[in-house]
């Protein structure tokens, strides 16, 4: 018998019981569905994370600090180091932070693979205003190669000399705009007192508005220009040993691969300083969704072995059903292969309408429930779409379900191809 | 002297073990020529349907041999004994075996399915047998919807449609009328006498054995020379 012979045969084969092919696609349909939809979240939640990372930095920066080797207080005192200094830092009141200088700078700009080091300044501005309405509080933070999802204007200009800056969407309504778009163009006054008390306004011009964003901790970005207006207004005044240490640094280097971003981050800190990605400071919100995905597809997985036992019901029913009927085909010069082909077939195609079925489901009412929680409990986050649908992940759940089936069904399919003849033109 | 088509030599058959067991047949030689027409005539149990089965290799013996056109069928693989089994045999059997949710000439063709045959062939070759059976304005027909006699003559078209050299029918009037299965037995002799196919049939039936060229009388797993029945 032909290939497709025995595929069409098949599937005229598993349509002539209605009933009960239909209550075992209904059986795969719910695992289909289940895993789908549990695919369509973890596609949906990824998507997000990445968008939201993509807006507070770039995949091509490693954040630099010097790696403290004080070790455990119980080992005593550490000796006095000229060339090391101190910062205080956050944390524990009284801790410190090894402080980075211009040679460090210089060290991790040596390390091969590195394309540029910019120290970070931390930059600490009073207020924002907009036109003599009331003034707010905002914290800023430079763009490096930070991607922010906008909802209204356009990015940053890096390097031109207007000092820019990206407003969060929670500012607008506060500085007295009607909406984002009005905000868009606009000149404000960021105010920033420097190290002898006395404050200095800077202008600067909005060219963005940013959506609320997860991990962006609601401050504003800003480009070059205004980075350096507000470094220089707050540094006046300041002894000048103080505009040479860092906390941290961010080094950038050109698109890699994973192990050369590791060499990398070997290479920083046999030289001392430890050197975190992004991804190496997100990864464990990742870690923790990809764990409680997987949990979700298990249980999806246990719905279809399930599903997979009735279709090994379905199918030895069918094949006690057809047995005269098989042994007429085998009288007639039908191989056993054939015979076992034609019966592993039905189930995986019983297996494809079920799983077909299952994911468009899925993904039409996975849509529509994501669409109305976009709009709904989850419009404060925005770009947030929970469930979402890309074609490969749906197109190997279709797959996966199809090889369950098939296994499911090659204990009837065995049994039918097994059958003697004789014994089946006996049966009664 | 030509090779007969079939012929069997100290055939045995056993089914079951120990208490239960039974022996089908004991002993069975035979010769069928080419052309020929035989009835294997006995009483139910004799072991004919048993014989039959062996002849259409459907089944293995026990022991002995059995040669098809002077071939010894142990010899014969998997692949080569169902090629036979779809190009050399008919069957036409007491309770159909139809398809009853497939039409007509779907369940005609089945063989032809079996045999690789493409779609058009199919039609064409699954039409003319049909034709051949005066059943034209059925082919379009749900087997489950024909009668009795219509039935047997769609199961004939199925064992005709791919040529066979031998054609074995089991009781192939047992379910018929008498005048229906007339008409069966006029269809079956006129494949014999004018299409040269070899015939053989079970039957208990006298009247129907009597129609052919050669009977062989079955009695507990033994071929008897006489027609023990006539001569009680």
């Amino acid at each position: 018998m032909k290939p497709l012979e025995i595929l069409k045969t098949a599937m005229t084969n598993s349509l002539r019981s209605k009933l009960r092919t239909f209550l075992t696609i209904l059986a795969i349909f719910v695992g289909a569905f289940t895993l789908t939809i549990t695919n369509g979240l973890g596609t949906g939640i990824s998507n997000y994370i990445d968008s939201q990372i993509a807006a507070v930095g770039s995949n091509n920066s490693f954040t630099v600090g010097k790696t403290d080797t004080s070790g455990n207080p119980g080992s005593g005192p550490k000796k006095y180091d000229a060339s090391t200094r101190v910062l205080a830092a956050g944390g524990r009141p009284g801790s410190t932070q090894l402080a980075l200088g211009q040679s460090d700078l210089n060290a991790i700009g040596a390390i091969p693979g590195i394309t540029g080091v910019t120290p970070v300044t931390r930059l600490n501005p009073d207020y924002i205003q907009w036109k003599g309405h009331d003034k707010y509080q905002l914290t800023v933070s430079p763009l490096a190669g930070a991607q922010p999802q906008l909802a209204a204007g356009t990015g940053l200009d890096d390097s031109g000399t207007q000092p820019q800056l990206i407003l969060p969407a929670s500012y607008v309504a506060p500085l007295g705009f009607a909406d984002n778009n009005q905000a868009v163009g606009q000149d404000t006054t960021i105010g920033i007192t420097d190290a002898t008390g006395t404050r200095h306004p800077i202008t600067a011009r909005i060219t963005g508005v940013e959506q609320s964003a997860l991990l962006g901790g609601g401050g504003a970005f800003i480009n070059k220009a205004l980075s350096t207006a507000l470094a220089d207004a707050q540094g006046t005044g300041a002894p000048a040993a103080t505009k040479t240490a860092w906390a941290n640094a961010t080094a950038t280097f050109a698109p890699s691969s994973a192990a050369q971003i590791n060499d990398m981050k070997a290479g920083l800190a046999a030289a001392g300083y430890t050197a975190q990605t992004l991804d190496d400071r997100i990864g464990t919100v990742k870690t923790v969704i990809n764990g409680i995905i997987g949990v979700l597809d298990a249980f999806a997985v246990i719905a279809l072995v399930a599903a997979g036992f009735g279709i090994v019901n379905t199918l030895l029913m069918s094949v006690q059903e057809r047995t005269r009927e098989i042994g007429l085909m085998k009288a007639m010069g039908m191989g056993s292969g054939s015979v076992f082909a034609l019966f592993s077939t039905e189930a995986a195609f019983i297996g494809f309408l079920g799983s077909a079925i299952g994911s468009a489901a899925a993904i039409g009412l996975g849509t529509a429930v994501s669409g109305a929680l976009a709009r709904g409990p989850l419009s404060d986050l925005a770009g947030l779409h929970i469930l979402a649908f890309a074609p490969v992940p749906v197109a190997s759940v279709i797959l996966l379900v199809m090889a369950i089936a098939f296994v499911a069904g090659t204990l009837p399919a065995w049994r039918a191809a097994r059958q003697n003849p004789i014994d089946s033109l006996r049966y009664e | 002297m030509s090779v007969p088509i079939l012929s069997a030599r100290d055939l045995t058959k056993t089914y079951g073990r120990g208490p239960d067991r039974f022996d089908a047949l004991k002993g069975v030689t035979l010769e069928i020529d080419r052309g020929d027409s035989v009835a294997i005539v006995g009483k139910s149990g004799s072991g004919k349907s048993t014989l039959m089965h062996l002849l259409a290799l459907l089944d293995s013996p026990g022991g002995g041999q059995i040669h098809v056109d002077g071939t010894d069928a142990k010899t014969l693989n998997g692949r080569r004994l169902n090629a036979l089994r779809n190009s050399m045999f008919g069957f036409v059997f007491q309770q159909f075996f139809l398809n009853p949710a497939s039409n007509v000439l779907e369940n005609v063709v089945l063989p032809l399915k079996i045999a690789g045959v493409g779609a058009r062939e199919r039609r064409t070759r699954g039409m003319t047998v049909l034709e051949q059976l005066e059943l034209t304005d059925k082919a379009r027909n749900k087997a489950g919807d024909l009668s009795g006699g219509q039935k047997q003559r769609v199961v004939i078209a199925r064992a005709l449609v791919n040529n066979p050299q031998v054609l074995f029918a089991d009781e192939p009037t047992g379910n018929l009328d008498t005048a229906t299965g007339r008409i069966v037995e006029d269809i079956l002799f006129d494949l014999n006498a004018n299409h040269g196919i070899t015939l053989i049939t079970v039957t208990h039936d006298h009247d129907l054995a009597a129609r052919f060229n050669r009977r062989l009388y079955i009695r507990d797993g033994l071929l008897i020379t006489t027609d023990e029945e006539h001569a009680a």
